[in-house]
């Protein structure tokens, strides 16, 4: 079966995001005012899986051995058919 | 005595690194692409800066995962030498022979000027020829090279003695105007726990000539060498 994983990884709480600080400092320039804004990479990633528990395997598999650093990162994983 | 340098596509210090050892240190030095692999035993590894995958996913992820890093950490757990410079250091960071991160810096913005490190230990085979405490002037060139680390794990690194350089003011201060890129407790140099692993963003490679300005980076190799000549009584040519 083909599945959909949606895989979000973000910062850590804490996690200095010195990107995010200057977005939000570029929309204060556009008049746009912020309490917060924070950085996520969204990766959608198809591939074959035996069913939805062996899909979201292989998504934590992605995560664990690339898409995320473990000291700084955590991640959230979706899967959809 | 042989080095390696290990090319990926995107490194552009790796010429540096290996005039330096061939031409300034004397030592016979390959330039290994990393494809082939390392098809022959080494003294020590060199990781050059550059780009590597073009800092896709994050910097040094991408290399951190290619099948020569499985010959470099077998190389590593015999016990021998490797050093990573810049995205060199971000390999070994990804690739977990050194922990903790080289993440984008406190400001986000790429930083290329010389810099002053502080020695913190010379008990190594990258710092042996320096002095503790000494303060030396160094470039750095970087985007991602703010070191970020658990608590537990910067603990841990302080009191083993595995801090190998912090950036300081040219009194060896630690001041904040001096952590060019926001590291925690100012780190830009970390050794592996056996000591043979060194992960480092400032460039010695760019600071071991006198026409560069400054000879300060040239005892990291040095030390190495000695490291090798004292550990398998080769003599270099």
């Amino acid at each position: 079966m083909i599945f959909l994983a949606k895989i979000t990884i973000g910062l850590k709480e804490g996690m200095l995001d010195p990107e995010a600080t200057a977005i939000r400092h570029a929309l204060g320039n556009l008049g746009f005012a912020t309490d917060e804004l924070r950085t996520k990479k969204l990766y959608l990633v198809r591939f074959d899986a035996a069913d939805a528990h062996d899909a979201e395997e292989k998504a934590r598999g992605m995560c664990e051995r690339l898409l995320a650093n473990p000291v700084i990162h955590h991640y959230e994983i979706e899967v959809h058919r | 005595m042989r080095f390696a340098v290990i090319q990926f596509g995107g490194s552009n210090c790796d010429r540096d690194a290996w005039y330096i050892l061939s031409e300034i240190c004397g030592v016979d030095c390959d330039l290994v692409w990393y494809k082939d692999g390392l098809s022959r035993p080494y003294d020590a590894v060199i990781l050059p800066g550059g780009f590597s995958y073009g800092d896709y996913l994050r910097a040094g992820a991408i290399a951190a995962r290619t099948p020569v890093m499985k010959d470099v950490i077998a190389h590593a757990g015999k016990g021998r030498l490797v050093l990573g410079i810049c995205n060199g250091a971000q390999i070994l960071a990804e690739s977990g022979l050194v922990p903790g991160v080289f993440t984008i810096n406190a400001y986000p913005k790429f930083i290329c000027r010389s810099v002053y490190l502080r020695v913190e230990t010379s008990d190594s085979p990258f710092t042996s020829l320096y002095r503790e405490g000494d303060v030396i002037r160094i470039p750095i060139a970087h985007k991602e090279g703010r070191y970020v680390a658990p608590q537990d794990l910067l603990c841990e690194l302080n009191d083993t003695g595995r801090i190998a350089f912090r950036f300081c003011d040219s009194y060896g201060n630690l001041t904040p105007e001096s952590n060019p890129n926001g590291a925690m407790e100012h780190i830009t140099g970390v050794l592996n726990g056996t000591r043979n692993v060194l992960a480092m963003m400032p460039h010695p490679e760019r600071a071991s000539e006198e026409i560069l300005s400054s000879e300060d980076g040239r005892k990291v190799f040095s030390s190495m060498i000695s490291h090798i000549e004292h550990a398998e009584g080769v003599t270099s040519r």
